[in-house]
């Protein structure tokens, strides 16, 4: 690529902020997607994609060479000192071309190869329709409507092609409506409650001062009475008044009550884009002071105002939450109405409905209220060159207020934190064309679902990662955010991911995860063993009779012996893939599911007692302890944020990369693929031919 | 005195208990009121509802509001603001009931005498299986202390054997039972791990140069020690009357804990500064004895440069002085102060969260756990890595002192990381070092400002939250749940057993209380409430562990700060659920194997079956 000036560099000190004593010395290689460190001697590797870097710096000249400081999105901060200065020039000047491209079409989605035998390229476009998410909610039903005006996007180009409307509303209304509505963001509903109640998204309206738009009041008076239980709702403009106020002197504004029957309005104060971004910073620069005291850090964190915005937005969401758990609609919008209210529209839904909280849920509640409602991607998470100014931590936000919520209510989610920090990376990456373009249009116009993966796809290969160890289904219907200040906690876990040096040494998450899984094994084991032995038994007495009966020529069929009662695995994960890969046949476990099948035992072979040592061995009881394994066999180091993960087969610990099989063991009964080392990998194919 | 003198209303019905903790009962219950000499007891009378019973030494404040009609007093609002931090309120709704109701809750909660306290008064309903005034006698504790055979009292159900082999015991003076290893051997293995230096035979006396002392068996030495005593054996008890009479209150440096490399760890109070006492050779003996062959020792003083007296240079010259202040001002009353900002500000849960985190900020509490573990860190460093002897002092070597001995031994030592070792640690470094407990906790964080005294304190408190940060550090390192600390934290203020009475071993002899009363770690070391302080997660971890002292790091203690103003069921059920998959998993092993070996039965005769067919 012309791009890269220098491919590699050598003799470059890497230093990161706890580290400046002793930097580390490897090579550095700019490759066409990513900037590689590699350490000769601890055999670590550094990888910074491309699209994840957020600033490059060129530091004043040191003693020792040219410093060059890349903070990326990921909130890595890192600083290479390259000795020439004239490398460190080249290297400077190629990341500037590679790491934001002006035109969308080369963005890192439309070159990305995954290992060919990951799964295909259209695996995951379709797991999502917004169709059947409505069905979900019972729309269309006696009230609710599919409109199909925006089937061209007509009315609103940044609105997916379905919008759900009231019954009520006519042609005239609609049009009217959204050419009242800045971007012609009509009202249009998102979320239907089971009480009827209702929450409907839209963008402000363009009354200014004074002006009016009958249509638009019938429309919104509509939305009040598709829920009978009321005889109000309310219209939350989740900005501050004094904002709101400003647009109007723009010919924008919001509802005025007096001409708007039976609603009541709400201010509620979610600060603009450029508040956030500058929140942001702040928090930033909070985790980076070196060697504060307490006291810095607690003044940094508390002028930055991150926590106060954050419960800002809860606080938004859970008004909204609580109006529709009470039978009220809302109708919400901020400005455009695809910022503050795609945050607080998705997080009151996260709240009220236990769906949401599932694995599948979340990405659905992303799929519908981030993706197809509009938002800017592109802009926000600065996919693209663009105006600094319209980037803005909007979707970390709500990723940040769905982490408060796991905080408060950790047994309601199916998922965990890891699972929000690889979707807040894959958002910035451009890796996946999930998130690239801001609305369906866009999408469709760069055909994302012929060209580029699915990240939904890439993360159905990996849900047993992302597997909150303690959830309990429908524990909770819906949840309360407590919004006392002493319950909004920093984010220690995203904002200072690459600080190893401050995380607890015993990462919690990750053991119970790990405990589960090996239950997980066990049970499944525990389930063979139980068949064989039925099986061994029904044997033994069948041969017990024919020596009684020896001269009965009449071979009985023996009884199947069923053993279901003992899987009481109730948090079955096969339940969750199969119901993802449900919307879609390619799904890649469902194909070696099937191919796989032929590993269970049929009743003959069940009463072969030859294979019992084999499959006995093939399941490891004892899983290797977590603590203290510092390196994979494959000498890579693990550090903080490394998946450390067992062999099912051997029990021994290995890096993600040491361990890419999935096989079904002889030794399971549901003939599950499973994670095996590539050891064990080749001593199965041996056994197996 | 009697207590009946003291209780007007032993008897009160109608009382209305505001509650807010107790969402369940929608903030307010009605209930007869008894007060008894040691408990206040409000009952609904219905079997549904639970009773609530309050010791009185758990009130920290009584607050009284009369509410009037036509300026006569026609009852009031009673507010309780308990040391376990909760705070109820009594509505009353006669004037003269009022009036008695608080007057005798502020007579029985200031009572002075502690023989009227109810340790004194309390039987236990079960039988003590093991006397916990003699399961960690200084005795035992020291022969261990010296030997390094793990500390701790006899064999605790969950405590890993870690057995570290350590320089020899003082042979002399103590029996220490079998299998102890060869001096000579941990001579060696001493003066590899420190490189060179001396010869072998200077290692192996600088690492069992240790005596047990009784020169303090009538306290006379130092009021605030206990009778038994650790010191360098080469030093004379006279030489330790001298050092004794050179440092403030007595505390003449003793040995607190001895690290797995020999490197030992000492504490004591500062050097006075009276006009005419320049030096005091005795106690430069003493820390030259122990310096022994290392060349340099380290003296961290925790009270900050210039605000204690300090080891001059010219007299001590071969250790070097730290300074690591637990805080601007480390007093245990300014501890206290922090503690109560910081409870304060807890409870407003209404406040903003700018407001919220400045007043965090601004209690100072975090610093000084922050201040506590780098401190701590710190000296555990020197020990570890550099090998060489400590002593720790701050001024009168009682409060931030022991602060920091304590938590290097739970970094250092696994073994303090149990629930007995944490007990054991508990009865050396502050129970029997003479921590006044009394003194400290007489008024806790509610009890406003100006009528604290100066010897309260919130020492311990801090403690607790450091052990509680290196808890979350190490979650799985730690063989209690932090319901032990809270249970500490309580009992340490109020409590029906004698452990925590008293300000030093002297007053407590002086009261029998070890006759007189019931040890806390007889009732928790009964297996049914041993069972419920247990992590789920311990997996004995034998290295040191080192927490990150980064501000970011450190954690509010929210299941003890917040457990009355916010709901900490979560927190308990996230508990359970662990103890549930952890259980699970156990038992799924313990399944697999049975079948496993049942399989291979079988498959054994249904081999010999199907061959037999064969042949057939």
């Amino acid at each position: 690529m012309d791009e890269i000036k220098l491919a590699k560099v050598e003799n470059v000190r890497m230093i990161d902020r706890y580290n400046t004593k002793n930097p580390t010395v490897g090579t550095l290689y700019l490759t066409a997607t990513h900037l590689i460190f590699v350490e000769p001697d601890s055999n670590k590797e550094t990888w910074i994609l491309h699209m994840h870097v957020a600033s490059i710096e060129k530091l004043p000249l040191s003693t020792t060479g040219s410093p060059l400081l890349i903070r990326c999105k990921t909130y890595l901060s890192v600083t290479f000192v390259i000795p020439k200065d004239s490398e460190c020039h080249d290297v400077y000047t190629s990341l500037l071309k590679l790491f934001q491209p002006v035109s969308i079409n080369k963005l890192y989605c439309f070159n990305y190869q995954p290992n060919k035998d990951d799964f295909p390229k259209n695996t995951g476009w379709e797991y999502f329709k917004l169709e059947a998410e409505f069905k979900h909610m019972l729309v269309p039903n006696e009230a609710w409507t599919l409109c199909s005006m925006n089937e061209k996007y007509e009315l609103c180009d940044t609105y997916p092609r379905q919008i759900y409307v009231p019954k009520e509303a006519t042609t005239l209304m609609l049009i009217s409506s959204s050419r009242f509505r800045s971007k012609g963001r009509l009202p249009a509903l998102t979320y239907l409650h089971n009480n009827k109640a209702s929450i409907c998204r839209c963008s402000q309206p363009l009354s200014g001062f004074s002006a009016r738009c009958l249509e638009d009041e019938q429309m919104l008076e509509a939305i009040r009475k598709t829920n009978s239980n009321t005889d109000y709702m309310y219209v939350v403009d989740t900005r501050p008044r004094i904002n709101a106020m400003a647009n109007r002197a723009a010919g924008k504004g919001y509802e005025n009550e007096a001409f708007y029957e039976n609603i009541k309005f709400h201010f509620l104060g979610i600060e603009n884009i450029h508040v956030q971004r500058a929140s942001l910073q702040k928090v930033l620069e909070a985790c980076e002071q070196k060697s504060p005291t307490m006291s810095a850090f607690l003044n940094a964190l508390e002028s930055s105002g991150w926590l106060k915005h954050i419960r800002s937005i809860l606080d938004t969401s859970s008004f909204i939450a609580n109006a529709v758990d009470k039978g009220v609609s809302v109708v919400v919008h901020c400005s455009d109405g695809w910022d503050r209210t795609a945050q607080v529209c998705s997080l009151a839904q996260l709240m009220l409905n236990p769906y949401y909280r599932t694995i599948k849920g979340f990405q659905a509640l992303i799929e519908k209220d981030w993706l197809a409602f509009g938002h800017k991607f592109s802009e926000r998470c600065g996919h693209i060159q663009t105006d600094a100014r319209e980037v803005s931590p909007i979707f970390t936000q709500f990723l940040d207020c769905t982490w408060q919520l796991m905080q408060q209510h950790s047994e309601s989610f199916e998922f965990n934190e890891r699972f929000l920090l690889i979707l807040h990376d894959h958002v910035h990456s451009c890796q996946f064309g999930t998130f690239v373009g801001n609305c369906e249009k866009d999408r469709l116009d760069l055909k994302l679902a012929e060209r580029t993966f699915s990240l939904w796809g890439f993360m159905a290969n990996h849900l047993n990662e992302y597997i909150n160890p303690l959830y309990k289904p429908n524990v909770d219907e819906a949840i309360k955010a407590n919004l006392a200040p002493q319950c909004i906690k920093f984010w220690r876990g995203m904002y200072s991911r690459f600080e190893s040096g401050i995380h607890p040494r015993e990462p919690l998450g990750d053991l119970l995860l790990d405990s589960k899984e090996h239950c997980n094994s066990l049970e499944d084991h525990v389930q063979h063993l139980t068949k064989r032995i039925a099986s061994f038994k029904s044997y033994i007495s069948k041969s017990a009779k024919k020596l009684q009966d020896a001269t009965s020529t009449t071979a009985k069929v023996s009884k199947e012996v069923s053993s279901n009662e003992i899987n009481d695995n109730k948090y079955n994960y096969d339940k969750k893939l199969s119901e993802l890969s449900a919307a879609d046949d390619d799904h890649p476990l469902k194909a070696s599911n099937m191919s796989f099948a032929n590993l269970s035992l049929t009743a003959e072979q069940s009463s072969q007692p030859q294979a019992l040592p084999e499959e006995i061995n093939s399941v490891a009881v004892d899983w290797k302890p977590m603590r203290n394994v510092t390196t994979c066999s494959c000498s890579t180091p693990f550090d903080q944020f490394s998946k450390k993960t067992h062999c099912w087969r051997c029990g021994d610990i290995f890096c993600e990369r040491c361990i890419d099989k999935n096989v079904a063991l002889p030794g399971h009964d549901s003939g599950k693929p499973v994670p095996v080392c590539r050891g064990c990998f080749r001593q199965m194919q041996k056994q197996s031919p | 005195m009697e207590f009946a003198d003291l209780i007007k209303t032993p008897k009160l019905d109608g009382v209305l208990l505001h509650d807010p903790s107790n969402v369940g009962a929608l903030g307010a219950t009605v209930g007869t009121l008894c007060i008894t000499g040691h408990h206040l007891l409000l009952s609904a009378r219905q079997e549904t509802s639970q009773e609530l019973w309050l010791l009185h030494k758990n009130i920290d404040s009584v607050e009284k509001k009369p509410s009037l009609s036509q300026n006569i007093v026609v009852g009031g609002l009673i507010t309780l603001k308990c040391k376990d931090l909760r705070i109820i309120s009594l509505e009353i709704k006669c004037g003269k009931d009022f009036f008695n109701v608080a007057a005798s809750l502020e007579a029985l909660s200031a009572i002075q005498s502690t023989e009227l306290l109810y340790p004194f008064f309390y039987r236990p309903m079960y039988s003590i299986l093991e006397d916990g005034y003699t399961m960690f006698r200084p005795e035992l504790e020291f022969a261990k202390l010296i030997s390094g055979v793990g500390m701790g009292g006899a064999s605790s159900p969950n405590v890993a054997n870690i057995t570290i082999c350590m320089p020899s015991t003082s042979t002399t003076t103590l029996a220490v039972g079998p299998g102890l290893p060869h001096p000579l051997q941990n001579g060696f293995a001493i003066d590899a791990l420190a490189g060179g230096g001396g010869g072998v035979l200077q290692g192996l006396q600088a690492a069992c140069e240790w005596r047990i002392t009784n020169v303090n068996r009538d306290f006379s030495v130092c009021a605030t020690y206990g009778a038994t005593l650790i010191v360098p054996k080469a030093i004379t008890d006279e030489q330790i009357v001298l050092s004794a009479a050179f440092r403030d209150g007595g505390r003449f440096p003793v040995l607190s804990y001895k690290h797995e490399n020999g490197a030992t760890l000492m504490r004591s109070s500062q050097p006075l500064s009276i006009q005419g006492i320049k030096r005091c050779r005795a106690d430069e003996a003493i820390l030259n004895v122990v310096l022994g062959r290392s060349r340099k020792g380290f003296i961290v003083d925790t009270w900050g440069k210039g605000k204690s007296n300090t080891e001059t240079d010219l007299h001590y010259s071969q250790w070097k002085k730290v300074n690591r202040s637990i805080g601007n001002v480390s007093s245990p009353a300014s501890i206290l102060d922090s503690f109560a900002r910081l409870i304060e500000a807890c409870n407003d849960l209404g406040c903003s969260t700018d407001k919220w985190l400045s007043r965090l900020e601004g209690s100072g509490w975090l610093s000084l756990v922050l201040n506590s573990l780098n401190a701590s860190c710190v000296v555990a460093q020197c020990l570890d890595q550099e090998g060489s002897p400590v002593l720790v002092h701050g001024a009168k070597g009682l409060d931030s002192t022991l602060i920091v001995t304590s938590l290097v031994q739970i970094i250092l030592n696994p073994d303090c990381r149990t629930v007995r070792g944490l007990q054991a640690l508990i009865e050396r470094e502050w129970i029997q070092a003479g921590h006044p407990f009394a003194s400290r906790h007489r008024y806790s964080c509610y009890t406003p400002n100006q009528n604290r005294n100066k010897s309260s304190g919130a020492t311990f408190v801090l403690f607790l939250d450091c052990i509680y940060q290196l808890y979350t550090q190490f979650p799985c390192s730690f063989e209690f749940s932090t319901q032990l600390l809270i249970l500490l934290f309580e009992h340490s203020h109020f409590s029906q057993y004698g452990t925590f009475l008293c300000d030093s071993e002297r007053e407590r002899n002086e009261l029998n209380v070890h006759t007189r009363t019931t040890s806390l770690w007889s009732y928790l070391n009964r297996p049914d409430v041993l069972q419920t302080l247990l992590n789920p997660l311990y997996e004995p971890n034998s290295n040191v562990i080192w927490p990150s002292v980064a501000p970011i790091s450190l954690e509010l203690w929210t299941d003890l700060y917040l457990r009355w103003v916010i709901d900490q069921r979560s927190s308990a059920t996230v508990m359970s659920q662990i103890q549930e998959l952890v259980t699970r998993e156990k038992e799924l092993r313990t399944q697999v194997l049975k079948l496993r070996k049942n399989a291979l039965e079988l498959g054994q005769e249904v081999s010999t079956l199907m061959n037999s067919a064969e042949d057939a």
